[in-house]
């Protein structure tokens, strides 16, 4: 069996140590060994996004990198998006906007849309389009997708949202 | 259904039928807390890994697994021998066929599973499966199943030598499986001889993969001690599984338990079971240790369920004014290796003879055969309901073909052959009772939307400017589904009738939980059933808890696939809701001191008839059920349901779309897309909207870029995500819902089922749109995927591209 090294870095806030083996993956380490299984395996060829996490202010697919790579990285999954009770904008973009069925891609999905709002705040159709192109969804036909990030993007902004769905009732977490 | 005028106000405080009440699962997905098969992690669980063959077809001369099992860290290796002990090595599918769980002498497609590599984790288990020796003498691959059908063509099955009967009757060919024929021939031939207009066109509905995100695989942990088994499994039936492993486990039933968790999106690929499952299982047993088998993206697309490969040949026969009069379709089915299709078990086809559509055509015959290849096995229903993908496929293009061959507008032969209102219930030449439908007013709604003259027009003035640089096509398809599989005199899986379950417990603060035979895979079952609940038995939805896909604690039922959840499942509940309600109404009138007749429901409610201000809620009630009953009457408020529906229910849908084709390079562009759907009574339009967005999706998909091509020797082309296309948001286009409501006569809240119509709608309406593009100049039909390359070899042949 291949020898084992160390790795730390930041997931989350928090600091994690971590024995792999250096071929081990980042998504096989987050969800194996972290226990944090909310990046998902779609297909571990950089296809689909599923697994998507931000590292250092960039969106990795975490299936393309390996934990080795990772020392000292600053690390954010879904799990740390929303804090305190408060769910994220884009979170609640999601639900109000019905960006999700089967809620595999999702994940993924919120991540890349966080860098994307981070680096685009006020994005167009076309720009959330192709930001957005990396990461597949089986189940939304993407339309309700892009409007979740609308959404976002418009309650980050501090604008007062409504969601495009007629809603009547209110979902308690 | 309710019996008095609603209040509005208590009425949304219910969140029930009709209301876009947001998903009750979306909290845990959005935080990454949800729980799919690959989430579970159990103390000392290992991993399982499959090797599988290089070829397609070749004789096993020999394994070795002395040098895998010898790796560190490697607890077993599984081949045919070790199964063989325990009469595992081969298993029944669900078409009457057998499948080997790991080859058996021979190996009959590509990625054949050849042995099962059982280690402390996956790094490991893909270590030791390279250490696998495995000997092959290649034979000859059958991939056309055309020549699977020559008379000195291969033996692919060799298992079945001298079998000349086969599940569905007689074999003609050591190839052939089944033949199977519906309608009355000898009418319908009379009728093409006597038709003033014959059309006839040949196309085929290339082999496809239903591709949901997440992956197919389990979980397998068995408790020696307690004799127990549980298996976390990405399944769309998990009690059929359930039996399915007591049958080949022989360990009974009740010591079994099958949890269908969160699943990451199913369309079908997930029905079936799969030689992993199998092999987890067995591996969990011998070791004593939870073994968890997960397919890899390559696995899932090249092993596990393949949908379509129809080669269709359609005719029409018509009067001169476009009226239907017969319709003749020979099939060739392509099965693959093993006769694996999700089909109900009577019908070889599924509901393939729903080809006759949305029109009163008289006389009608089907035959289809099914043939074995050296292809991966499957043939599920794919976002359909057994083959109905492939039936409206035909029709919607064969009317098509008729409509150009006689000049007349493809609105106006649709208007004109549709079944009108009146004649439902329909029974159609094949044998189908249509339950309700009103297809003109769907048709002319979707027209005017898009100002149907408007874009004849615009196309007729682009078709007369040569320097127009692109080609503009409109497709229209009126397409009738059939789901809510099913009747049990009509459908069964391996013997098991399908029906489906509710069991409803009311607590005594009001709250309740409902249990379910189905099981979500994104369909937000776990919103829209408390819906229903809400307005039958007046309890909030927000107050109801509704648990799935857990053998343990849900009633049998025969699980999601086919657009049958709400069909059938919707209607369970319903009807458990009454029989709550039923018995509230006798706990109410007993409080109440008055006969249960002087009772009348109101919402949340009953109260006393002409005297509204006596009243009990449901939730004194439930308290009431608890402590105070009326004498004899048995204590608590809960009730079960399996319903066996006694049809199936008929959504429809007329859709519309239009595309612009470049001339120089091929591309399509989308313009626009207009779906109106009519599913009967709706629960939740958002989540029905966008059921529709995704099955449009997928059916873009399926339409301009899905095919899974295999080369001469059977390697196929098409396992990872680079080959086979699953669009983006840069390809996928916008689109543009609507609706009609016709409710199901015969379904307790009139609900017929949605999902499964945008897929099988919109595919032959892209096809006959890129078909009308070049209708002027004589083409009838191009294949599909119409990918830009295809296409712009179209527009090369008949001289047009750059
Ligand atoms: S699993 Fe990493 S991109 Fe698909
Ligand atoms: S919600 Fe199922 S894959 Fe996106």
């Amino acid at each position: 069996m291949a020898k084992k090294t160390a790795v730390s870095f930041t997931l989350n806030g928090s600091t994690v140590d971590v024995l792999v083996e250096p071929r081990e993956l980042l998504i096989h380490t987050l969800r194996d060994k972290l226990a944090h299984t909310g990046p998902h395996i779609g297909c571990e060829t950089t296809h689909c996004g599923a697994c998507t996490v931000d590292l250092d202010g960039q969106s990795v697919k975490s299936c393309t990198i390996l934990t080795v790579q990772c020392e000292e990285t600053q690390v954010l999954t879904i799990e740390g998006f929303a804090k305190g009770g408060q769910l994220h904008a884009l979170q609640e973009g999601f639900m109000q906007e019905h960006g999700l069925q089967c809620g595999f891609c999702t994940p993924g999905m919120i991540t890349r849309a966080y860098r994307l709002l981070q680096e685009i705040p006020d994005p167009t159709e076309e720009e959330i389009r192709y930001w957005m192109a990396g990461n597949l969804c089986r189940c939304t036909g993407y339309q309700n997708i892009i409007k979740a990030i609308q959404y976002a993007a418009r309650k980050l902004r501090g604008e007062v949202v409504e969601t495009s769905h007629p809603l009547m009732a209110e979902v308690s977490l | 259904m309710n019996e008095i005028t609603p209040d509005l106000s208590r009425l949304e405080r219910l969140e029930g039928i009709g209301c876009s009440r947001k998903r009750r699962e979306d909290p845990r997905f959005i935080q990454g807390r949800g729980t799919y098969v690959d989430d579970i992690h159990l103390p000392g669980m290992l991993f399982g890994v499959m090797v599988r063959s290089p070829y397609a077809h070749a004789r096993i001369i020999s394994i070795d697994t002395s040098k895998a099992k010898a790796h560190p860290g490697v607890h077993a290796v599984l081949t045919a021998e070790d199964l063989k002990p325990l009469k595992l090595h081969w298993m029944p599918t669900l078409a009457g066929d057998v499948q080997a769980v790991l080859a058996d002498g021979k190996v009959v497609f590509q990625n054949q599973e050849v042995a099962f590599v059982v280690a402390d984790d996956r790094y490991v288990a893909a270590d030791a499966a390279e250490l696998v020796e495995v000997e092959y003498e290649e034979l000859p691959a059958i991939v056309d199943p055309h020549k699977a059908m020559d008379a000195d063509a291969t033996v692919i099955r060799e298992d079945l030598a001298g079998k000349d009967v086969g599940a569905h009757g007689a074999r003609r060919h050591a190839n052939h499986i089944f033949n199977w024929q519906i309608g009355d021939k000898d009418r319908t031939d009379r009728a093409f001889e006597n038709a003033a207009v014959t059309v006839k066109q040949d196309m085929l509905y290339p082999r496809v993969h239903p591709c949901p995100l997440e992956t197919c695989g389990c979980v397998a942990s068995y408790d020696a001690i307690r004799g127990d088994l549980t298996v976390w499994i990405t399944s769309q039936a998990p009690h059929v599984v359930r039996t399915v492993v007591g049958l080949l486990s022989s360990i009974p039933e009740s010591k079994i338990r099958i949890v269908s968790p969160d699943i990451g999106g199913g369309f079908g690929n997930k029905v079936g079971v799969y030689p992993g499952y199998v092999t987890a299982i067995v591996a969990s047993i011998v070791l004593g240790r939870p073994v968890k088998w997960i397919e890899s993206r390559n696995e899932n697309l090249t092993t596990t369920a393949f949908a379509r490969d129809y080669w269709m040949t359609g005719e029409l026969a018509a009067d001169t004014d476009g009226r239907i009069k017969a319709m003749r379709v020979n099939v060739l089915a392509d099965h693959g290796a093993f006769d694996a299709c999700a089909d109900p078990t009577k019908w070889p086809a599924g509901m393939f003879h729903v080809c006759t559509g949305s029109y009163d055509i008289p006389n009608a015959h089907v035959s289809v055969d099914g043939v074995y290849t050296n292809k991966f096995p499957g043939g599920v229903s794919y976002r359909c309901s057994f083959r109905v993908t492939e039936a409206v496929y035909i029709i919607e293009r064969m009317i098509d073909v008729l409509a150009q061959k006689l000049g007349i507008d493809k609105a106006e032969i649709r208007l004109r052959n549709f079944i009108t209102k009146d004649k439902f219930p329909y029974h159609s030449a094949l044998g189908l009772d249509y339950d309700s439908g009103d297809y003109e007013p769907a048709l002319r709604k979707v027209m005017k939307a898009v100002d149907y003259d408007g874009l004849r027009a615009e196309q007729a003035a682009k078709r007369a400017d040569p320097n127009c640089p692109t080609l503009m096509g409109i497709g229209i398809t009126t397409f009738t589904e059939i789901v809510g599989a099913g009747p049990s005199k009509s459908c069964d899986i391996l013997g098991i009738g399908m029906f489906d379950s509710c069991e409803i417990r009311v607590h005594p603060d009001g709250s309740a939980i409902a249990r379910m035979g189905t099981i979500s895979q994104g369909q937000g079952h776990q919103t829209t059933y408390a819906q229903i609940i809400a307005s039958e038995a007046g309890i909030a939805a927000s107050l109801i808890n509704v648990e799935e896909g857990d053998t343990s604690t849900a009633p049998y039922g025969l699980g999601t696939y086919g657009s049958r959840s709400t069909p059938v499942a919707g209607a369970a509940i319903a009807r458990a809701s009454h029989k709550i309600r039923e018995k509230a109404r006798k706990i109410a009138a007993h409080l109440l001191e008055v006969s249960p007749d002087d009772m009348e429901f109101d919402l949340d409610q009953f109260r006393v008839k002409g005297d509204p201000a006596r009243a009990k809620t449901m939730k004194e009630i439930a308290w009431a059920a608890y402590n105070n009953v009326p004498e004899g009457m048995e204590m608590g408020l809960e009730a079960v349901d399996y319903y066996d529906p006694p049809n199936f229910t008929f959504p429809f849908g007329a859709y519309l779309t239009v595309l612009d084709i470049q001339k120089r390079t091929g591309e399509i562009k989308v313009r626009r897309f207009y779906a109106l759907d009519d599913c009967g009574t709706r629960i939740n339009p958002m989540i029905i909207e966008g059921q529709i967005h995704g099955g449009l999706t997928e059916g873009f998909a399926v339409a301009f870029g899905q095919e899974l091509p295999y080369d001469e020797q059977g390697n196929v082309l098409g396992g990872t995500l680079m080959d086979y296309f699953l669009p983006t948001t840069m390809e996928t286009p916008h689109w543009e819902t609507d609706f009609t409501v016709t409710p199901s006569p015969h379904h307790p809240i009139g609900a017929k089922g949605v999902a499964e119509s945008p897929h099988v709608g919109s595919i032959p309406c892209f096809s006959n749109a890129v078909v009308d593009a070049f209708a002027h100049l004589g083409v009838t039909h191009t294949g599909m995927p119409h990918n830009s390359y295809r296409t712009w070899q179209q527009l090369r042949a008949l001289n047009i591209a750059g």
